[in-house]
């Protein structure tokens, strides 16, 4: 029998490892190799939250799988997270606003499921929302760094937020998914995290001399019932081809 | 809850490392079976591979050990320092490892809750952290969304509230290279004092 939750512990580990594997990319293509270092140590931080996300979600869907399971054995339509982090790499100027959002978002959110009426889901929150806050500052610093440094660099952030502008609405948008997690008091509805979300974020770009996420005439939606954009299908032939190629192989 | 049950690395004793305590020729587990207060001690002192002065007792992981004298099985739970540290399935392997040497059958569960904190460092393992010159933890900052002081200039990501100690020459004298270093839990300074380089175990 699956747990009403089952489906938001879904999403939550597909964000993270959806984002991870985007975050990946950016060893050996970093501005410098500091942050070769930053970007994937923060993507292991997201993978290994992944991982144990994935291990609650075979008991409580009650399929009984396993992380590689979710990882390497479900097709796009199966995964849950949302179109922002499946959106193709960048400039390091998007990929810094990017974390700057995915950051703040999963600090309100783990810090509200932190009290959720699943411990194990708890847990994992609890440890998530002090990760996410190391990995928030170091988007806050960069932003600061890039907006308020060159032309270059702050044009860069400019067109970085036109960039991500459509896919911000989705981050907050109370899915069924959302809902039902919610009813069953294990949850939190993504609508009332908006506005803290948004007051850090939008505190840092005046900071950095940058106006806030502009407006946007489309947004993203549907991440969270399956319905992905075409860069999710590229990725996910990338992640998964080596486990799908040799099934079984371990090393 | 993660299960980790882990196996006893094959051909451990004859492979190229050399045990720490060789056992030749076993006898039958039951004999050679040490009390359980002893397999306690024998996990409690597995060390973390990547800090191998610094033994997960001291380190603060280690969340529970319950040995069954009868079933000769011993049922130990730890926690990740960080959510992704990828030394959490060679320590649970070590544990494995440790407890057969003992006579033991380990399981070893990964918990989440309560999670893991700098301050469950012993002071044991702040010592053994600075006999590999890294600085130990400072305070934890639990401020949400406090202010992070930032310097707009030559490495303006350079960001420390608190002074960290550099653990070759105590000069307080120090600045953040980078907050990411070798390790999840580790970043990387440099004493203007000395020159030298230097890791600081990151508070959490």
């Amino acid at each position: 029998m699956s747990e009403a939750h089952a489906p938001l512990v879904a999403a939550l580990a597909d964000d993270a490892l959806i984002y991870a594997q985007r975050l990946g990319e950016w060893i050996s293509r970093a501005p410098q190799i500091e942050e070769d270092m930053a970007l994937g140590n923060i993507g292991l931080d997201l993978l290994g939250r992944a991982r144990s996300l994935y291990g609650l979600l075979g008991s409580l869907d009650g399929t009984g799988r396993g992380e590689d399971d979710y990882a390497y054995w479900r097709d796009e339509r199966e995964f849950r997270h949302v179109h922002l982090v499946e959106q193709p790499r960048h400039d390091f100027g998007l990929e810094i606003v990017r974390l700057l959002l995915v950051a703040s978002l999963d600090v309100e959110r783990y810090a509200a499921l932190a009290s959720s009426a699943d411990v194990e889901l708890a847990g994992v929150a609890s440890k998530a929302v002090t990760e996410s806050r190391y990995h928030r500052d170091h988007a806050r610093l960069w932003t600061l760094r890039l907006g308020d440094g060159t032309s270059e660099s702050h044009d860069r952030m400019v067109s970085a937020l036109e960039r991500v502008a459509p896919y911000v609405d989705e981050l907050f948008e109370d899915t069924a998914v959302e809902v039902a997690a919610a009813d069953a008091g294990v949850g939190v509805l993504p609508s009332t995290l908006k506005s803290a979300v948004m007051r850090f974020v939008e505190d840092v770009l005046a900071e950095a001399t940058l106006d806030g996420v502009p407006s946007s005439r489309w947004r993203s939606r549907g991440g969270r019932e399956g319905l992905h954009s075409e860069a999710c299908g590229y990725l996910l032939a990338e992640m998964q081809h080596l486990a799908r190629s040799h099934p079984g192989a371990t090393w | 809850m993660v299960m980790t049950r882990a196996t006893p690395r094959d051909g451990r004793l004859s492979g190229g490392k050399t045990p720490a305590s060789p056992t030749p020729a076993r006898p039958s587990r039951e004999e050679s079976r040490s009390s359980a207060a002893e397999v306690e001690q024998r996990v409690g002192a597995v060390t973390d591979p990547e800090i191998p002065t610094l033994s997960i007792g001291d380190l603060g992981i280690v969340r529970g050990v319950e040995a069954d004298e009868s079933a000769g099985a011993v049922r130990v739970r730890i926690t990740p320092t960080y959510s992704g540290c990828p030394a959490m399935e060679v320590i649970a392997r070590d544990i494995v490892d440790a407890a057969a040497d003992a006579g033991w059958d380990a399981t070893v569960e990964i918990v989440h809750s309560p999670p893991w904190t700098t301050d469950w460092l012993t002071e044991r393992g702040r010592a053994a952290l600075a006999e590999l010159d890294i600085a130990p933890p400072g305070p934890r900052s639990t401020g949400a969304s406090g202010p992070v002081p930032v310097t707009i200039g030559r490495a303006p990501h350079t960001e420390s509230s608190v002074a960290v100690v550099c653990p070759r020459c105590g000069s307080t004298d120090t600045e953040l290279i980078a907050r990411f270093g070798t390790t999840a839990c580790k970043a990387l300074h440099r004493c203007r004092a000395c020159g030298d380089p230097f890791d600081e175990f990151k508070a959490v």
